[in-house]
């Protein structure tokens, strides 16, 4: 369960994709190479979920819902992946943050560097 | 086109709470209602399209409107469903199989936000028990960066949620039928960063039908509206859609709503300019700031300055959603994309009432929805 992001590269026309692709949405060929996806991308664009999702299916953490942020990753491959974002404020999400990928699994986890160097980060799992 | 397709009725339900009525008898309300405005039978019917996206087939509804023998084909196309049903309806007519179609949509949803499962959408269990299959997230996404992009700001999805509950009081048929003043719009709750509560329509329930047939027919029913031009769309590659796990390309996400409406101005041969009235999908009030330009009728970033201007009022130079839109109708998946066109229909016949707009010849109607399909309409007097 590692920190690196598998996706796939198109051999035809190199469109890259996440989760790898089957086929190519760009111009629908077949064949594609597994590749390892960039771990430090920026902010394309987020929100915040200041209620509680349905549940099931969402699953609250042990400590209960906190609002977390959750937005799109742009990675230097060239594909913006969906992720949910630590911060400690969520300000620091704004204007093309950089942050880092910090889980892969089960879904997309990246965060900014103060949430890196801080353990009160927003959102984060007990 | 070769064979003209004109609207001779329009029909809908009551939109909003109905208890104890079930989405195929709001369904039986919108033909029977958009029959009676054509002055004709469902024995007249030859050909029928519709759909819900979860209150039963549309076929089913023979049973309770005559057994004619005619083929009803079922559609579910997501919100787009009423569109497709639409254009299958026109192309009936134009291939010549058909003078007289029937297109119907409708819904009645649970209270609350849709309640979508992860595996319908070709993603692991995993992003809903993380909490990402929440729509909501994606128009909050989307319109946060366009907000970013072209200088549109949070009181300008304020004031068009206002006019939605404005031009709803107007109209005898919303469910929402209070005026809200955009200073309580703004400070409502927070549900997905830059949009509040009462930014978002809500799932409801409602039935619409719409008649279309040869010009011929037309001639003879009288009160025809010409159907100048249609068109529907699925996702180009790059484009950006509720639950996508990736944004695939670089650059600016390509637009499915772009893309049908273009098809649909050059199936009509006029141009957004020509428009005088308007109804784009608001399933927020970012959606339709954004569906605007997306459909031609603005740069990017001018809707800022149109909407302070109220050029997108009733009394303005682009009317927008006279009906109230989905916000003050509700959302019943199947039903809005005719609903549009119904609004634009009672427009340009001037039948309007205390929402009407000064004399309107030319409408346009734009409904989108996931995952990436956008259905348009031209609509003439």
């Amino acid at each position: 369960m590692g920190r690196s992001l598998t996706g796939s590269r198109c051999l035809h026309c190199s469109t890259v994709a996440f989760p790898p692709a089957r086929g190519c949405q760009s111009c629908g060929r077949t064949s594609q190479e597994t590749i390892e996806l960039g771990s430090r991308g920026t902010v394309w664009g987020f929100t915040v979920q200041r209620f509680a999702p349905k549940s099931p299916p969402y699953v609250e953490p042990a400590g209960g819902f906190v609002p977390f942020a959750v937005g799109y990753v742009e990675l230097p491959e060239g594909v913006k992946v969906e992720a949910v974002l630590d911060c400690t404020d969520f300000a620091e999400l704004a204007g093309d943050a950089e942050v880092t990928l910090v889980s892969a699994d089960p879904v997309p986890r990246f965060a900014t560097d103060l949430a890196l160097a801080s353990s009160a980060t927003i959102g984060e799992r007990a | 086109m070769s064979t003209g397709v004109s609207i001779v009725g329009a029909g809908l339900s009551r939109f909003g709470r109905q208890p104890g009525r079930t989405g195929r008898e709001l369904a039986l309300d919108a033909i029977r209602a958009a029959l009676l405005d054509a002055g004709l039978a469902w024995t007249d019917v030859q050909v029928a399209f519709g759909g819900s996206d979860g209150s039963g087939l549309a076929d089913t509804l023979v049973a309770d409107l005559g057994l004619t023998g005619i083929p009803f084909t079922n559609v579910k196309n997501g919100c787009a469903t009423g569109g497709s049903a639409l254009m299958s309806a026109v192309n009936a007519i134009r291939s010549g199989s058909a003078e007289i179609a029937l297109a119907v949509g409708f819904d009645k949803h649970p209270r609350g936000a849709f309640d979508p499962r992860p595996e319908d959408w070709g993603l692991p269990a995993a992003y809903g028990e993380a909490g990402l299959m929440v729509t909501t997230q994606f128009f909050g996404i989307k319109i946060a960066r366009y907000m970013r992009e072209h200088g549109i700001s949070e009181r300008t999805l304020a004031l068009v949620a206002e006019k939605a509950y404005r031009n709803g009081a107007l109209n005898p048929n919303a469910w929402r039928r209070e005026a809200i003043p955009a200073d309580d719009i703004a400070a409502a709750d927070m549900v997905n960063d830059p949009l509040t509560r009462f930014m978002f329509c809500s799932p409801g329930e409602g039935g619409a039908a719409i008649i279309v047939t040869s010009d011929a027919v037309a001639a003879r029913l009288g009160r025809a509206v010409r159907l100048l031009g249609a068109a529907t769309r699925t996702r180009r590659f790059g484009s950006f859609e509720v639950f996508s796990p990736s944004i695939q390309g670089t650059g600016v996400p390509s637009s499915v709503s772009a893309d049908a409406a273009a098809a649909a101005f050059a199936a009509a041969g006029v141009s957004p300019s020509d428009v005088d009235v308007v109804q784009v999908q608001d399933t927020e009030s970012g959606a339709e700031v954004m569906h605007l330009a997306e459909c031609g009728f603005c740069k990017h970033g001018e809707q800022e300055a149109m909407v302070a201007a109220g050029e997108t009022e009733i009394g303005g130079r682009l009317p927008v959603n006279t009906d109230g839109g989905c916000i003050a109708n509700g959302e019943p998946i199947g039903a809005s994309g005719l609903r549009q066109v119904h609004e634009i229909v009672t427009q340009l016949r001037g039948e309007a009432g205390e929402r009407q707009v000064s004399a309107p010849q030319i409408g346009f109607t734009h409904v989108y929805g996931a995952p990436g399909i956008s259905a348009c309409t031209v609509l003439a007097v």
